[in-house]
């Protein structure tokens, strides 16, 4: 990746993040932590690897996300407004009667949104049904499937991934966000998952890990995992719920974070600022 | 005995849920309560503090949850389990009804923000068919509560029960209705206010908007009676055809698909009974969740004391 690359990379992902924190501060609550967590993946996604068009979002032969820790939508529909699936202006109505833009994705809603998901462990083998369904066409093309940490609590992922794995499904690229925490708490705290990465090498899968919060190792990891032709790959991502903004991370509830003190509103507001002072400046000077 | 105190309070129900076991914990070991990553939301988390160990946070895993729950009860536990009441319902359907039901062991379960209390979490977390569900189960006794004081009766009541039991609330404030200390029988209607012309049978939350609709229709003197059919599995179809006897119409109002719930059983009875009165079910007709606020899901949905008037008077040929 060139220099030049990997900081547009950087600013469409402070872009995302920026829209994420207004979208919800607008609304006054919402999932932020899980949110955060992704930008620099779907920054990365969205970039470099998928296959769309924004003009014609159910064109057929385009690759498909399958976010299967449905209540980060936020993230979503901060990235796809940015890549002109719709109005930005539209990402204020979140939740509220009438909208596009549902807390959990609602594939026959918003344009973009390939899959609908909310019941965690679903999307998982949704997407294992939509690889399966891409080999059976003979197409060359890929799905994304993206799962929470704590999602992976829910047997159906691991009656998945077993499918996954083995029907050799390579055009399934698992992406685990490893963000350590879940609703109630620490992952550990909850039901310890021991080591992910490991979990899913027993389980069959190439797995590579990679560092979440930043888009050239993102981007390396996919690179490798496209490499694999006759297996099941899994991207370990390495996350902070919250993440990118230091006091959200820090901020124990940030499952779902209500913007209901002065505390948390100038927390938030102070991170739009520094991110737009960010995409104000010069490419240069970042 | 019940009496009402209507006062236009609200009590937060998951609260009241969430005192009642752990009152019930000082005098009984055996209760025990689980969640599946739900504990903060529910509240349930407090009893980590009370009584360490009789509570279990299973994980995001409401069927494992499920079965883990009846295997405690095979060995004298009394298990109460909580999520949304999609997911304590629909999603470990098998689990309650084999590990459950026909293995008869006891499950009680707590289905949180049914129908339009869903709110911000929208189409994905809504359930408006966890009562048909329910029902269908063999056994299982199946509630819904209209508000705080019943909803700790139905508790306790249930952790002297053996089988399936399910209750379904709002975890947010819903308003007062009883007294406290109320006292009520399971399988027993409770008839609110006398009235002459319409009958309107109700449960859970929405049984403060239909006592809303009597004082409307009052003013416009159609004379209206609301029973609180908090247990609509077993039915009290005693109550229903005595209260349905002479009146001009008869409607069901339920936060809940009109197939299969509380408008579907008072069908039953009123056609097995050949009792034939004008009928009508408002509840949610074939429709799926959505989302929105409380207040716009009420609306969207027709669950409102207005929409209520509307239909009675068209009903009665007053409209
Ligand atoms: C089947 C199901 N059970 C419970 C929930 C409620 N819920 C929403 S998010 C969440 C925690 C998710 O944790 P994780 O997958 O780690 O997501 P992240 O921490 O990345 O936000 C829970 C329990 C749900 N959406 N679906």
């Amino acid at each position: 990746m060139t220099k030049e690359q990997l900081l547009d990379l950087k600013r469409l992902s402070a872009q995302i993040r920026l829209d994420i924190l207004k979208m919800l501060l607008h609304m006054g609550y919402g999932h932020l932590g899980g949110s955060l967590s992704l930008v620099e993946t779907m920054s990365v996604l969205y970039s470099k690897y998928l296959r769309y068009d924004p003009k014609n979002p159910r064109w057929t032969d385009r690759d498909m996300i399958v976010l299967s820790k449905g209540h980060a939508g936020a993230v979503l529909y901060a990235a796809l407004a940015n890549l002109g699936f719709f109005d930005k202006e539209i990402l204020n109505s979140l939740n509220e009667g009438g909208t596009i833009l549902p807390s959990h994705p609602d594939r026959l809603k918003t344009p973009g949104i390939d899959m609908t998901t909310g019941s965690l462990g679903q999307g998982t083998s949704l997407a294992a049904g939509i690889a399966t369904g891409f080999k059976l066409n003979k197409t060359d093309q890929y799905v994304y499937l993206i799962v929470g940490d704590g999602e992976l609590n829910e047997g159906q992922c691991w009656e998945a991934f077993q499918y996954i794995a083995a029907k050799k499904l390579n055009n399934c690229i698992v992406m685990i966000d490893i963000n350590k925490k879940q609703l109630d708490g620490w992952t550990k705290d909850i039901l310890n998952p021991f080591d992910i990465a490991k979990k899913m090498e027993a389980f069959g899968f190439f797995t590579v890990k990679a560092n979440g919060a930043d888009e050239e190792s993102i981007s390396m990891a996919l690179d490798k995992c496209r490499e694999i032709k006759d297996g099941a790959v899994c991207i370990a991502l390495d996350t902070t719920k919250g993440q990118g903004v230091k006091y959200f991370e820090n901020y124990a509830s940030n499952h779902s974070v209500k913007f209901n003190n002065p505390e948390i509103i100038k927390a938030a507001e102070d991170a739009i600022s520094e991110l737009e002072n960010y995409l104000k400046g010069d490419k240069k000077n970042v | 005995m019940f009496s009402l105190d209507i006062n236009n309070e609200k009590t937060e129900l998951a609260k009241t849920f969430v005192a009642t076991l752990i009152e019930l914990m000082k005098t009984d070991d055996k209760i025990i309560a689980l969640d599946a990553d739900l504990g903060s939301a529910s509240g349930l988390e407090k009893i980590k503090k009370t009584n360490p160990d009789r509570f279990i946070d299973v994980g995001i895993a409401e069927a494992n949850m499920t079965g883990i729950a009846a295997g405690l009860s095979a060995v004298g536990f009394i298990p109460f389990i909580h999520s949304f009441a999609p997911f304590v319902s629909r999603r470990n359907y098998d689990q309650l009804y084999m590990a459950g039901a026909y293995a008869h062991n006891t499950v009680n379960i707590f289905g949180s923000d049914p129908g339009f209390a869903v709110g911000p979490n929208g189409g994905t977390h809504t359930s408006f068919e966890d009562v048909a569900l329910m029902r269908e189960i063999p056994e299982a006794i199946v509630c819904d509560a209209s508000d705080a004081v019943l909803l700790e009766w139905i508790v306790k009541t249930f952790a002297k029960l053996k089988g399936i039991h399910y209750v379904r609330a709002n975890r947010k404030g819903v308003k007062n209705i009883y007294k406290k200390g109320s006292t009520f029988e399971l399988g027993k209607a409770n008839v609110l206010n006398e009235g002459k012309d319409i009958l309107i049978v109700c449960a859970g939350q929405l049984v403060s908007d239909a006592l809303d609709a009597c004082k409307i229709l009052a003013d416009k003197n159609v004379s209206a009676q609301v029973i609180d059919m908090f247990c609509i599995k077993p039915l009290d179809a005693e109550t229903l055809l005595k209260c349905a006897a002479g009146k001009k119409a008869v409607m069901s109002f339920e936060n809940h698909s009109i197939v299969g719930g509380l408008g579907s059983a008072v069908a039953e009875v009123l056609a097995e009974n050949a009792v034939g009165v004008k009928f009508k079910r408002i509840g949610v007709n074939d429709r799926f969740g959505e989302v929105g606020s409380q207040e716009y899901l009420q609306k969207t949905f027709g669950l409102t004391a207005q929409n209520l008037v509307e239909q009675a008077l068209t009903l009665l040929g007053k409209n």
